[in-house]
């Protein structure tokens, strides 16, 4: 059958410390499933909403004005580049959850555009997720999901929202975009996570 | 806006997979605004995980196709309906 097929960038050289059936990449893909959103920074809002309702919300001012990480990081799209040492700034998800009153396991990110996808909480955390607004140095642009995206360096990039507008917290772990079309719920790219069932 | 979209022709290689008919003229419509046109009309984004394509009207997604190793996942929960000319 000759479908849909993850990959149109062609492969680029393996290397030894990428995870399985990654190549590497140097240039920087841009996918997008749809329009790229221009969200104004002075009308953007990140709101954290939890299980029973209450909301937390940080405007982008709030959001500068917060403790910055600079991290510099590996990412790995599921459509199989990895792109290598990449260098981020953003606001961890430790310091914007650390007041969330919440007994929630999952959270669901949601953007600007209407992009979900679900993690577990636990994955937001522990300096393991960050909203990152400045990427090698510059302000992060929209067509990498600027103003401001999530970082989930660990997990395959759909992962990592862009343009993303808050977290919604669950008890359930609710499927995404791509999770209910046959993405793995999880998507560890060192056990090659790709698809439902790997 | 950045458009950075094919049109809905782009559909029928992967839908011939699934479907005994062209529908590349098969005539939908948004689940979002109701507009109607024929499938080719769709924009769709292809750099992806998979292909999604929306309303040229509205944007809402109408289809969603991915191919996993094992499985083909389409998703029309977008489109409320779709009319297929019959041969004459």
């Amino acid at each position: 059958m000759s479908i849909v097929t993850p990959g149109f960038h062609g492969r680029g050289r393996p290397a030894a410390d990428l995870p399985p059936g990654q190549y590497l990449t140097e240039d920087f893909p841009v996918l997008s499933a749809g329009p790229t959103p221009r969200v104004p920074t002075g009308s953007w809002t990140f709101t954290v909403t939890t299980e029973t309702g209450r909301e937390y919300r940080w405007t982008w001012a709030e959001l500068l004005a917060l403790p910055a990480e600079t991290v510099t990081v590996d990412l790995h799209c599921v459509t199989k580049w990895s792109k290598l040492r990449t260098t981020w700034r953003g606001v961890p998800l430790d310091t914007l959850l650390a007041d969330v009153e919440t007994a929630a396991d999952f959270a669901v990110a949601e953007s600007y555009g209407g992009y979900t996808t679900n993690l577990p909480l636990a994955d937001l955390l522990d300096g393991q997720a960050w909203i990152a607004y400045s990427y090698e140095g510059e302000d992060l642009t929209a067509e990498h999901g600027g103003p401001a995206r999530l970082l989930v360096p660990h997990l395959y990039l759909w992962k990592s929202a862009k343009w993303v507008s808050g977290i919604r917290l669950s008890h359930d772990d609710e499927p995404g975009f791509w999770e209910t079309l046959g993405y793995h719920e999880y998507g560890d790219p060192w056990r090659e996570q790709r698809y439902q069932g790997d | 806006m950045t458009h950075t979209y094919v049109d809905g022709n782009a559909l029928a290689g992967p839908l011939a997979d699934l479907f005994a008919v062209d529908l590349t003229t098969a005539v939908l419509r948004c689940a979002g605004c109701g507009r109607t046109g024929p499938l080719a009309g769709l924009h769709v984004y292809q750099k992806a995980p998979g292909l999604v394509a929306r309303c040229p009207g509205c944007q809402a997604v109408m289809v969603r196709l991915a191919r996993t190793p094992t499985r083909v996942h389409l998703d029309l929960h977008g489109t409320l309906a779709l009319a297929v000319s019959l041969p004459s």
